[in-house]
């Protein structure tokens, strides 16, 4: 294993520590799925992005941008918004409660640096991050776009509307990515409302399909590398990351559970346990 | 009193289709969006002039406020174009996360609203838009009420930061506004000055409340007629000088007698200076197919309602 995979793994690992420590101390949130995603963010956040965290600007010109459409998983993003400098690490301790920066679905309305919309009300953020695209296109700004969904976010109809347009209109500076987990609040998805062949679904609305094991910081990479290859083919790149809800956690794992609930304190601490402090705590 | 006049009629949606051609060529960053309609709302001569600033969305419009949102990230001027219908009550949820609640600079411009849209019926007849943006934090609502004041609009709300709910038309109606005359926003316009009742419309109520105004000159009642052309921001100096002066007011409007003009300044009204008050507006039902005069008649939008109403609160002076 290279040394650069060992390094994301200790930043995912203490993602995942910021993560339950978040939720524990807001006794609120959800930390099933930025679980699951915390090895996706470390990499994105501390590889593959281009972005200037220290000056972060709204427009993003010349900068690759993120949007997290299912904004549900904001504490995982604040983890590595924090880490990578956009904010003191010390605001996460802030998550959710009176005051905060720190929403607890993402928001632009209290300034903070990193967020470029408000996501929470699923199936948004792919249009906005059409335009996003979009206009990096007429700016003629080379970078990409990067929308995270979810796989129970499928259901809306707007996500298709979004992607009949980003195919249709070749964009190609854009890759989606699906946090496919298979779980959803009310359980499995396939149990709420089944999404049938989710790859062929995207392939035959146009798009280049891969599949990444979300879980696996080697294939993050390579899936990750391999879909900014495909960039500028004319046609929109997407990613179905299949991801354990709750990865990490022992009891957290194989159940919808924890989508939207907090630990006690006797959970945290046995959660807690699973995970080494790499970088130092918030 | 002051007599206006007019040479011919037109729709106010060709007033946005110029008024849109009009900003587009001096600034750089105004693109263009629309959901099928783009014969409907006069968008036309924009995506012929400038093809590679129009988006061509087809029937999705919850996904073109998304994208208009996004465009905005990249410093761009995004004006969506659909029905009055389709631009809000579809899509409120995408306007309230991705662009009200964000912040974001987009131009959300609305034809054929109200019950002028005529024969298509009730399902296209909105006459809830106003009160939905309103309710809005961050939103501005701007009613128009003619062709060359739809235009000036459009052209304003570019020099405008922030999200613009724009409301115009179908019909064609009396183009009676100076062609010169700079639009500003949040400015109300006394078009006449009075003492006896002050009368506070807009969109295609404000001709019909000139009308009144004339008629009620004749049996020597003077009216103040203000066009309320943003109903948000409200201008509240402007109607509580008004009615200051003429101690009762009628509000006049194509819309819902809940939640437009009538319940702004109402709202106004009771916080700042209880005044009688008359509300001309469409009385809490749903449209239906018809010509827009016939409807305007039978929903009670007319200078004769009006005049009605006028009458109503004189007696509760």
């Amino acid at each position: 294993m290279g040394k650069e995979v060992i390094e994301l793994k200790k930043i995912a690992t203490q993602v995942r520590r910021d993560i339950l420590r978040m939720v524990h101390a807001a006794q609120s949130g959800h930390p099933g799925g930025p679980l699951g995603c915390a090895d996706l963010f470390a990499a994105l956040y501390f590889k593959v992005l281009k972005h200037n965290p220290k000056r972060f600007s709204m427009d993003g010109e010349g900068e690759d941008l993120f949007f997290l459409s299912n904004g549900h998983l904001s504490a995982g993003w604040y983890s590595v918004l924090a880490r990578t400098g956009y904010f003191d690490k010390r605001e996460l301790s802030t998550f959710r409660k009176i005051d905060t920066r720190l929403q607890g679905h993402p928001a632009t309305e209290e300034g903070l640096p990193g967020v470029r919309v408000a996501s929470g009300s699923l199936g948004q953020g792919l249009s906005v991050a059409c335009g996003a695209a979009l206009a990096k296109r007429l700016n003629n700004d080379p970078h990409l776009v990067y929308c995270l969904m979810g796989d129970g976010e499928q259901q809306e109809g707007q996500v298709w509307e979004a992607a009949m347009f980003a195919a249709g209109r070749q964009i190609d500076n854009l890759i989606g990515m699906i946090d496919y987990n298979g779980q959803q609040i009310d359980g499995a998805v396939d149990d709420v409302m089944p999404l049938g062949n989710l790859q062929a679904k995207w392939a035959s609305f146009g798009w280049k399909v891969l599949d990444m094991d979300g879980n696996n910081m080697e294939d993050v990479l390579k899936t990750l590398d391999k879909a900014k290859s495909l960039c500028g083919n004319k046609q929109p790149v997407v990613i179905l990351v299949h991801t354990e809800m709750g990865y990490g956690v022992d009891f957290m794992m194989g159940t919808h559970e924890w989508h939207g609930k907090p630990p006690n304190d006797e959970q945290f601490e046995r959660a807690m346990d699973n995970f080494e402090e790499t970088l130092g705590d918030y | 009193m002051k007599e206006y006049t007019f040479e011919e009629k037109k729709d106010t949606r060709s007033g946005f289709g110029l008024g849109l051609l009009d900003v587009a060529r001096t600034n750089p960053d105004v693109v263009g969006l629309c959901a099928d309609l783009t014969g409907s709302l006069n968008m036309v001569a924009f995506q012929k002039e400038f093809p590679d600033r129009f988006f061509q969305v087809g029937i999705a419009e919850a996904n073109m406020m998304g994208i208009a949102a996004g465009l905005t990230i990249g410093g761009k001027i995004p004006y969506t174009g659909t029905f009055a219908n389709f631009s809000t009550g579809r899509v409120y949820d995408q306007i309230r996360q991705s662009i009200a609640y964000s912040k974001k600079n987009v131009k959300i411009c609305a034809s054929h609203a109200g019950i002028t849209l005529g024969e298509d019926g009730a399902t296209h007849q909105m006459l809830e838009d106003i009160g939905m943006m309103r309710m809005l934090p961050n939103m501005t609502v701007i009613s128009p009420c003619d062709h060359n004041q739809t235009r000036a609009a459009a052209v304003a709300i570019a020099e405008y930061q922030g999200p613009v709910y724009l409301r115009f038309g179908r019909p064609k109606v009396p183009n009676f506004t100076d062609p010169g005359e700079p639009f500003r926003i949040g400015e109300a316009v006394v078009l006449n000055e009075g003492t006896d009742v002050s009368i506070f419309a807009t969109g295609h109520l404000v001709w019909e409340a000139l009308e009144a105004g004339k008629a009620l000159f004749k049996d020597g009642i003077r009216a103040e007629i203000i066009n309320i052309h943003t109903i948000k921001p409200l201008d509240v100096k402007t109607v509580l000088q008004s009615v200051e002066k003429t101690g009762c007011a009628v509000s006049a409007e194509e819309h819902q007698v809940h939640g437009g003009l009538g319940d702004a300044i109402s709202q106004v009204l009771a916080r700042y200076r209880p005044t009688p008050m008359e509300l001309v507006a469409v009385n809490d039902r749903f449209g239906e197919s018809g010509k827009p005069a016939e409807l305007m008649e039978k929903y009670g939008l007319s200078a004769r309602a009006i005049v009605e109403k006028v009458m109503q609160v004189l007696q509760r002076k």
